[in-house]
């Protein structure tokens, strides 16, 4: 069973958003999304103060089995990138709620899509 | 858990990566029972493998040696890959690839009519392979004295039988080790041995990263029906001599042995951030066209690694098109990597030997 911590929100995609108390949120992808794709080799991160969409490509991670896109599950501007995942991939199969995490998004003004309640996301999780 | 030839095996039993590295610098062990092992039986078996497979079992002269061989079709594509080893009283132990078994079966079984020749598969068996710089101690310190000298006493691609155990020294990784053919009812009492003393389990994963650096082709990916074994980086396991040996293909092959085949298979290196995968394209400027058979991430090498089969007049480098990006590739002679050791450039050589490529 894969880890799902009750206080993030998930977007069916796969991936992970934490708000956070200035406003600004933290993307990742999941813990089922990182054992699904075994152990990441590469991880494409983007450009600080690149403007995303909800739902636009922003990543992409590599495993010794495939490569993935990765979408923002809201749309807002890149604060930071974490550049730690440029030498140690692994860091996503070890930790993908902590030290694997992508991305800080400012996230637009504006009405937030509807994301997944920890419980929402385990039964996506469960269909595969 | 895949389905690998209509068997149930694991990818990986934690990491691949850790499990990769376990193999290039300690011991790993794979359950590989899916293999067919088929044992012949007749007075002619030799006569009848020596028409059957391109490479020539008259070379195996002592019983227990083992030789590499494709099996062709008259037009000279690669039915399968195998090995076979010469046992006693002129009878040889074969061992196919599962997902081509009952293929294969049919195939020998019918070429062996004419010579009398019985086709007896060994499902009775399964196969455990022990890779690694340890792998040969470890196994050895589970023996029976006599058992552990006379497989320690091995050399590389050769086998002995002992009691109900056949133990050869041969493998799939690159690196040195022993494949074990045992009971079914012993291999896991064997495999709890292994990893009690630290032998880590490998999966399917690992044994795909493996080969590919050991530059071994995957039947299947880098070889098939449709391709022959000059233009599969294979023609060393043709034994064209002597001349009059007409084994099944042979006719075929020898018009494209004397004009050189217009295709091979080479290695690809490429240094950018990305992963190489089977059939992604090749472009080689000027020559033409081919495609990835086997592409993976060397976790040795730290970046990715391909088989692809190119034009024969392929240069130094090519362009893969990876996921819609054109990125240069450098072409290199396989194998990749040996008992641990890095063997081809790790950066362009052209860039000069200072020029760092990872980020």
């Amino acid at each position: 069973m894969s880890d799902i911590p009750a206080d993030l929100k998930y977007a069916r995609s796969h991936e992970w958003l934490r708000q956070l108390p200035d406003g600004t949120v933290e993307v990742g992808i999941s813990d089922h999304a990182q054992e699904s794709l075994g152990d990441l080799v590469f991880v494409e991160v983007p450009e600080v103060g690149r403007t995303l969409a909800a739902g636009e490509a922003f990543a992409v991670v590599e495993s010794v089995k495939a490569a993935s896109d990765v979408y923002s599950p809201v749309a807002g501007t890149v604060l930071a990138v974490n550049s730690k995942l440029a030498t140690a991939p692994e860091l996503i199969n070890k930790a993908p709620y902590g030290d694997g995490w992508l991305m800080k998004l400012k996230p637009a003004a504006g009405a937030p899509p509807a994301l997944l309640s920890a419980a929402e996301y385990a039964r996506v999780a469960d269909e595969g | 858990m895949v389905d690998f030839g209509g068997w149930d095996m694991p990818l990986n039993y934690g990491s691949q990566i850790e499990e990769h590295h376990a193999v290039r610098r300690t011991a790993g062990v794979f359950d590989v029972s899916h293999m067919c092992v088929a044992d012949t039986s007749g007075a002619r078996s030799e006569e009848f493998l020596r028409q059957l497979l391109a490479n020539d079992v008259a070379r195996l002269t002592d019983a227990g040696q083992a030789l590499y061989s494709c099996m062709l079709n008259p037009a000279g594509g690669i039915l399968d890959d195998l090995i076979v080893y010469r046992r006693h009283a002129g009878q040889f132990r074969l061992v196919v690839n599962a997902g081509t078994r009952d293929k294969d079966l049919a195939w020998m079984r019918t070429a062996a009519g004419p010579f009398d020749v019985q086709i007896s598969e060994r499902s009775d068996l399964a196969m455990l392979a022990v890779q690694g710089p340890q792998a040969r101690a470890q196994l050895a310190a589970l023996l029976p004295a006599a058992a552990a000298d006379a497989a320690l006493a091995l050399p590389g691609f050769c086998g002995t039988q002992q009691g109900e155990w056949f133990i050869a020294r041969t493998g799939y990784t690159g690196e040195d080790g022993f494949e074990v053919m045992l009971p079914n009812g012993a291999a896991v009492e064997l495999w709890r041995q292994l990893n009690a003393r630290g032998v880590r389990s490998c999966g399917l994963g690992a044994r795909d990263t493996l080969r590919l650096e050991a530059g071994m082709n995957l039947y299947g990916s880098d070889m098939t029906e449709s391709t022959h074994p000059l233009e599969s980086g294979l023609g060393w396991t043709i034994a064209w001599d002597p001349p009059q040996r007409q084994f099944t293909g042979r006719a075929a092959l020898e018009p494209i042995r004397r004009s050189g085949s217009p295709r091979r298979l080479v290695g690809l290196v490429l240094d950018e951030r990305a992963v190489m995968r089977s059939h992604q394209a090749v472009a080689v400027p000027g020559v033409g066209a081919g495609e990835i058979t086997s592409g993976s991430f060397s976790p040795t090498m730290g970046r990715s690694i391909a088989l692809a089969r190119v034009p024969a007049a392929t240069g130094a480098t090519v362009t893969v098109d990876v996921r819609g990006k054109p990125l240069p590739a450098r072409v290199v002679k396989p194998p990749f990597v040996r008992h641990g050791r890095v063997l081809v450039p790790l950066e362009n050589q052209q860039q000069g030997q200072g020029a760092a490529v990872h980020e």
